[in-house]
């Protein structure tokens, strides 16, 4: 009934805990090298001024970290792509602050923190740090937030037919909001897509959805990890490309509606 | 792109519930503002309040959604037979091929700022009765859309601050386009907080008095909430001369600044011009623009520059906030429908409060309704972070 959207993957970026990087994550996912957990390292956002490098919170240095290097991944400059961002939510600490402030006598919250707490703002500081002034959606699909942007960015890479950077990820909430929001640590994944193969394309992806049971990750702390953070229901698409072989799998999306992704390596 | 039929539209704010309401208000350019008396709130501030928001019942079998943002949602719905349409296009199409796009920008979180006051006080834990997924969290609402009608397709929140419900019009119509869905549900819902309130207050860009957007005198928004939706289809082969027709979209990002627009307006033109590109239309052909005309000095002065940029000073245009404040991440969508009403009723609506224009801005900017033919209208949303989209609506004929 429906073509499946076609694109290609050119370039990767993943941080989340014991995943420094998709590089050294590479062999981990494809299992050539044991996981170990450990607790996530966001590296500074070097490329903001200094006075944003200040205001930003963790949510936003993890969607410029891992985005960063899936764009430097494809060789591409970040100002020429549009973009999608897709979170379950944006920055937990300043949320948990502002609410803080707001149930207590003193109810003036700093101008920093409020601009800090709408849902774009890492796309907003993404924009002034890479100059992009191309069209960003940002999502929100609570646990299936992975599969939204997914979707997104595959109808703007198909019908735009233009590159585009998904930048999918989340941090944890501090309490008390973390007793009814628990997540673990930070994750995120970013990917690099383009409608036609290039030199730089390491896999073609073609998606469709399904009913299909979701692929689950054979390794039980990673698939711990894959419940645990929405951006990690990813994690499988990853996992199928570091093992460079032709294979479909299924990732979660809404309920029992789910993803189907063909991969086969460039 | 291909065009797409808003089939059924609705949007329920400070000035009314459904069309109807909401036409009468235009026509008698009533404004809804009034002097806040939300919640515990303490500032000397001009609020565009929905009345009984609080009295409507979300269905039973969604309790777990319950929250401000949700009922008004379900209030929006529930107006000019816009959830039985809904209904028959899912009939129609099936469960799964009706997508869900919703705009907001606060969601739920008014019922986690009511919940911190309720913190335990020796664990400092939330209270038992609140749920986070299902009100708080930014998908609620186009969660809640997709568990009222029973939708099983795509579905997600977007979320980018005062542009979110312009900017899904582009990510239902991509999806349209792509064939993965036939139908979307599109709109914006936002509701009053004190994240928004307090937020808006701590930048000085709450005027004390109802908005008056391009007046010389601006000094700031007046915060409203609302609830707008519209059920977008392909466009058929025959159509009533006055179906609404979604014709072009534009969106761009400043890169400039986190608050404050480019001061050129260099975003907002390259939105209006990618939405006259993708419908094929000159500037001269634009019949009226429905601004996003906030009241603030930034925006204002920013917006007109780039109005004027694209299409000279002589193109009709109004802001809406006047009437019905700035209903932040559901404005796109009031405005749509506003844009809608002007084409089927020959109307262009007065901006309100308004008493002189302030000459340095070079707009046409209309203090009065005027009464005409409008054939296509474009509306402009802009928001924190530097997002900008611009809709391009058009009568069939």
């Amino acid at each position: 009934m429906t073509n499946p959207l076609t694109a290609y993957i050119e370039g990767i970026g993943l941080i989340g805990p014991g995943l420094a990087g998709w590089p050294s994550s590479h062999a981990i996912l494809s299992g050539q090298q044991p996981y170990q957990p450990q607790k996530t390292v966001i590296p500074p956002p070097e490329l903001l001024p200094a006075a944003e490098r200040r205001r930003c919170g963790a949510a936003i240095k993890l969607a410029l970290a891992t985005s960063l290097e899936a764009i430097a991944a494809a060789r591409l400059d970040a100002a020429s792509l549009q973009s999608v961002f897709s979170s379950s939510h944006g920055d937990g600490h300043n949320c948990h602050a502002i609410c803080e402030m707001l149930a207590s006598e003193d109810r003036q919250i700093s101008p920093t923190r409020f601009h800090n707490s709408v849902h774009n703002a890492a796309a907003g500081y993404w924009s002034i740090a890479t100059g992009a002034m191309a069209s960003s959606s940002v999502l929100c699909a609570f646990d299936a937030s992975f599969g939204a942007g997914l979707l997104e960015v595959l109808t703007q890479v198909v019908i735009d037919n233009t590159r585009s950077v998904l930048i999918t990820g989340e941090t944890e909430y501090p309490e008390p909001l973390h007793n009814v929001r628990p997540l673990p640590d930070a994750l995120g994944i970013a990917l690099v897509l383009a409608p036609q193969q290039s030199q730089q394309a390491l896999a073609q992806i073609s998606m469709s959805i399904t009913n299909d049971a979701a692929d689950q990750l054979d390794d039980i702390a990673l698939e711990t990890l894959r419940l645990a953070i929405p951006a990690a229901r990813g994690l499988p698409l990853l996992r199928a490309i570091a093992q460079r072989k032709t294979t479909r799998v299924v990732l979660d999306y809404l309920d029992s509606t789910r993803l189907a992704v063909e991969i086969s390596p460039c | 792109m291909d065009t797409l039929l808003l089939s059924h539209f609705t949007v329920t704010s400070c000035i009314g519930r459904g069309l109807n309401q909401t036409l009468t208000a235009i026509r008698q350019q009533r404004s809804g503002l009034a002097p806040c008396t939300f919640d515990t709130v303490d500032l000397p501030i001009f609020i565009g309040e929905v009345n009984g928001v609080d009295a409507t019942q979300i269905v039973p079998e969604l309790a777990a959604f319950d929250c401000r943002n949700n009922r008004l949602a379900q209030l929006g719905l529930e107006q000019d037979g816009f959830a039985e349409a809904v209904t028959a296009a899912i009939g129609k199409y099936g469960a799964e091929r009706v997508g869900v796009f919703i705009g907001t920008s606060t969601s739920g979180i008014l019922q986690t700022e009511l919940a911190y006051r309720r913190r335990d006080l020796v664990t400092g834990a939330l209270p038992a009765d609140f749920h986070y997924g299902t009100t708080q969290n930014t998908f609620s609402v186009a969660d809640f859309t997709r568990h009222y009608f029973g939708l099983t397709g795509p579905a997600v929140a977007v979320s980018s601050a005062c542009s979110s419900s312009a900017k899904v019009f582009s990510s239902a119509r991509r999806m349209m386009e792509a064939g993965l869905i036939d139908a979307a549900v599109v709109g914006g819902v936002d509701t009053l907080c004190l994240t928004t309130l307090y937020g808006f207050n701590s930048l000085g860009l709450l005027s004390t008095q109802a908005c008056r957007p391009f007046d010389t005198q601006r000094d700031g928004i007046s915060i409203g909430e609302a609830a707008a939706f519209a059920l977008l289809e392909r466009t058929p082969e025959h159509l009533a001369s006055d179906a609404v027709l979604l014709l072009g979209i534009g969106e761009s990002s400043d890169a400039y600044h986190m608050s404050s627009p480019h001061p050129e307006g260099l975003g907002a033109r390259m939105a209006m011009q990618g939405a006259l590109k993708m419908a094929n239309l000159n500037p001269a052909e634009i019949d009226y623009i429905n601004l996003h005309g906030t009241a603030t000095q930034s925006n204002d002065l920013a917006e007109s520059k780039a109005v004027t940029a694209v299409f000279g000073n002589s193109t009709p245009c109004s802001s809406s906030k006047g009437a019905t404040g700035h209903t932040l991440g559901a404005a796109g969508g009031v405005e749509a429908v506003i844009c809608a009403l002007a084409l089927q009723h020959g109307l262009m609506p007065g901006g309100l409060n308004t008493s002189e224009i302030d000459p340095a801005l070079g707009l046409n900017y209309l203090l009065d309704n005027r009464e005409q033919p409008v054939s296509r209208a474009l509306s402009n949303s802009f928001g924190f972070g530097g997002t900008n989209c611009s809709l391009i609506f058009g009568r069939a004929n």
